[in-house]
């Protein structure tokens, strides 16, 4: 295990995205520290998979700081952003649909070279997911919904990042499925690894998380603790439906 | 090929397609008379029949290998490399010019087998050079420019190319000589060309390779990722770039096999060399499904083992006549099956 620089984990400052004129995120500030979940919520086209993008390197920010472990990241390619121990499981899971669950899990250590270590983390993987143990040399493109973003998790999670970075993983699942994910994000937590988790379903985010920024037209409108967040009559009003 | 979606939906389907039971009559009926022309050239002359299927296969491998560079390129980029046929020309110069400047062969010889491998060598290294270096230049700075923009610059590179093949070897044919054993095998009536032999002794191991590549290896893994989803192939610490790199470079590296193939087995090149041939190898990848790489291997020997029977039996239609037919059975395709052989549809989003 490498050491911790003292100071937050991820550390976004003065952040500012831009889509040819049009700001998507401006001037964001966040922090995540190590062993926490947070969780950013907001509306529709808030700016949170900009931000998300941003972090892993997919897109670069106009102006503003991204430090991970103590290094800016904001201006390496996404692939050595992987290589400092930080995830995705992106908007839309975007799994290989031609592939099979296995080459799926396989590509997510694809920067590992570890075979035993490999081997040892796909199994924690269908264990923290069995339906993906049933499905494990299918096409993953014939997956469910539900089963392609628990792939999705489970691929991000195969790079075994120190931060992994979770956009809507609730997207267009049952709310029996939504169950599950969220149980699963406390457990990933419980193993040793911190989240930063994109939500439009505010309510069980904030139900998970331990802090919680709302984003509102690519600005932070407010942060703090989830729990008081969540009984938050504003954020009630505008976000969890009354 | 791409469609217009727009039309189509603007006209209800009926105007536009036969029915789904006259389409499929009609095109058993076309196979049944393809089928019925094949017969009945086989029982004319079967000799002559078989010497012009293995003739037609020996063409159909060199088409093979160029299809695929198409196969290749469009399958992780979505991009038709309208400068590939050039650059298997370029191969087939670049070929000629190591065989008889560097080593001075004129005829087959115990140094022929050394000049040919040396060639072999120093042919894939260079167009795999030059099409990494086409990519690098030209295509990589239109990665997110509209698609017509790169598609634009790809004939341009096709010029370009074409431009220094007609400086280098002028405007007219020149024939180039081959250092291997020439001749045939008769079997029974059938003709084996030696130069059959080779082309597959060649062409299988490499295929093989290149399978192996794409199936079994790290960075064939990170090539199918990167086709299926490039950004999703970002965040599993895929470089991209490196790997569309490489993909041009296998398949420089093919056509370049390809030029010396050629070069050693027909003997003649000229500077447009490229237009046609890449149009048919083109038409290969297309006919067995464009991104699909068996299906540009199966395209490639189909063409070329029509063309051989086109040219080869009594009733084919002769060589003037071979553009067409290729053309017309590639329109055919497009109309009854327009994902081609083995192609896979592009929408694959749940």
């Amino acid at each position: 295990m490498t050491t911790t620089p003292a100071g937050p984990m991820l550390e976004i400052s003065g952040l500012s995205v831009y889509y040819g004129n049009i700001a998507a995120v401006k001037g964001l500030n966040l922090t995540v520290n190590e062993g926490e979940i947070i969780t950013l919520i907001g509306s529709n086209g808030a700016g949170k998979s900009t931000t998300l993008r941003t972090v892993s390197g997919l897109i670069r920010p106009r102006s503003g700081a991204v430090t991970f472990l103590g290094q800016r990241i904001d201006s390496l390619p996404a692939h050595d952003v992987v290589k400092r121990g930080l995830a995705q499981s992106p908007e839309g899971r975007r799994i290989f649909p031609r592939m099979t669950v296995a080459e799926n899990l396989d590509l997510g250590a694809f920067l590992r070279n570890d075979k035993a270590g490999i081997a040892q983390d796909q199994e924690r993987m269908l264990e923290l997911f069995p339906r993906l143990r049933e499905r494990i040399s299918q096409k993953a493109g014939t997956l469910s919904g539900g089963e392609q973003q628990m792939l999705a998790v489970a691929r991000a999670l195969m790079a075994r990042p120190r931060l992994l970075l979770l956009d809507e993983p609730s997207m267009g699942l049952a709310p029996v499925l939504v169950d599950v994910i969220f149980a699963t994000i406390r457990r990933i937590r419980e193993q040793g690894t911190t989240v930063l988790l994109v939500e439009q379903n505010a309510r069980a985010a904030l139900s998970v998380a331990d802090r919680a920024y709302v984003l509102e037209s690519g600005t932070i409108k407010l942060s703090g603790n989830a729990r008081e967040l969540r009984n938050d009559p504003e954020i009630a009003k505008a976000y969890l439906g009354g | 090929m791409a469609q217009s979606p727009t039309a189509a939906a603007s006209l209800p389907k009926s105007r536009l397609r036969l029915s789904a039971y006259g389409e499929r009559v009609a095109a058993y009926t076309i196979l049944a008379a393809v089928f019925a022309w094949l017969v009945v050239n086989f029982l004319d002359n079967p000799q002559q029949f078989l010497s012009a299927a293995v003739f037609g296969i020996s063409n159909g491998a060199l088409y093979a290998l160029i299809a695929l560079g198409y196969s290749l390129v469009y399958g992780i980029i979505e991009l038709i490399n309208f400068a590939h046929g050039d650059l298997f020309m370029l191969g087939t110069l670049f070929s000629g010019f190591i065989i008889t400047v560097v080593f001075g062969s004129k005829a087959m010889s115990a140094m022929g087998w050394v000049a040919f491998l040396v060639a072999l060598v120093l042919v894939i290294l260079f167009c795999a050079s030059i099409n990494m270096s086409i990519e690098f230049l030209a295509y990589r700075r239109l990665r997110h420019a509209p698609k017509l923009a790169p598609l634009i610059t790809a004939v341009g590179m096709s010029f370009v190319l074409q431009f220094v093949g007609l400086k280098w070897n002028g405007s007219t044919q020149k024939s180039q000589p081959s250092v291997l054993p020439q001749g045939y095998i008769d079997l029974g009536g059938v003709r084996i060309y030696t130069s059959f032999l080779i082309v597959l002794a060649v062409t299988i191991p490499i295929l093989g390779l290149m399978t192996w590549i794409v199936t079994k290896t790290r960075m064939g893994k990170a090539m199918r990722a990167t086709a299926q989803d490039q950004d999703a192939a970002r965040l599993m610490g895929v470089n991209v770039n490196r790997i569309i790199s490489f993909t041009f470079g296998i398949g420089g590296a093919l056509a370049g096999v390809a030029g010396l193939m050629y070069e050693q087995t027909v003997g003649t090149t000229r500077y447009d060399l490229g237009l046609q041939l890449g149009l048919i190898a083109f038409t290969a990848a297309v006919l067995g499904g464009i991104g699909s790489l068996p299906g540009a291997v199966l395209g490639g020997v189909l063409i070329g083992l029509i063309q051989g029977l086109n040219e080869g039996v009594r009733y084919g239609a002769g060589q003037r006549w071979t553009q067409s037919v290729v053309f017309s059975i590639l329109i055919l395709f497009m109309v009854f099956k327009p994902t081609g052989l083995m192609g896979v549809s592009m929408r694959e989003k749940v």
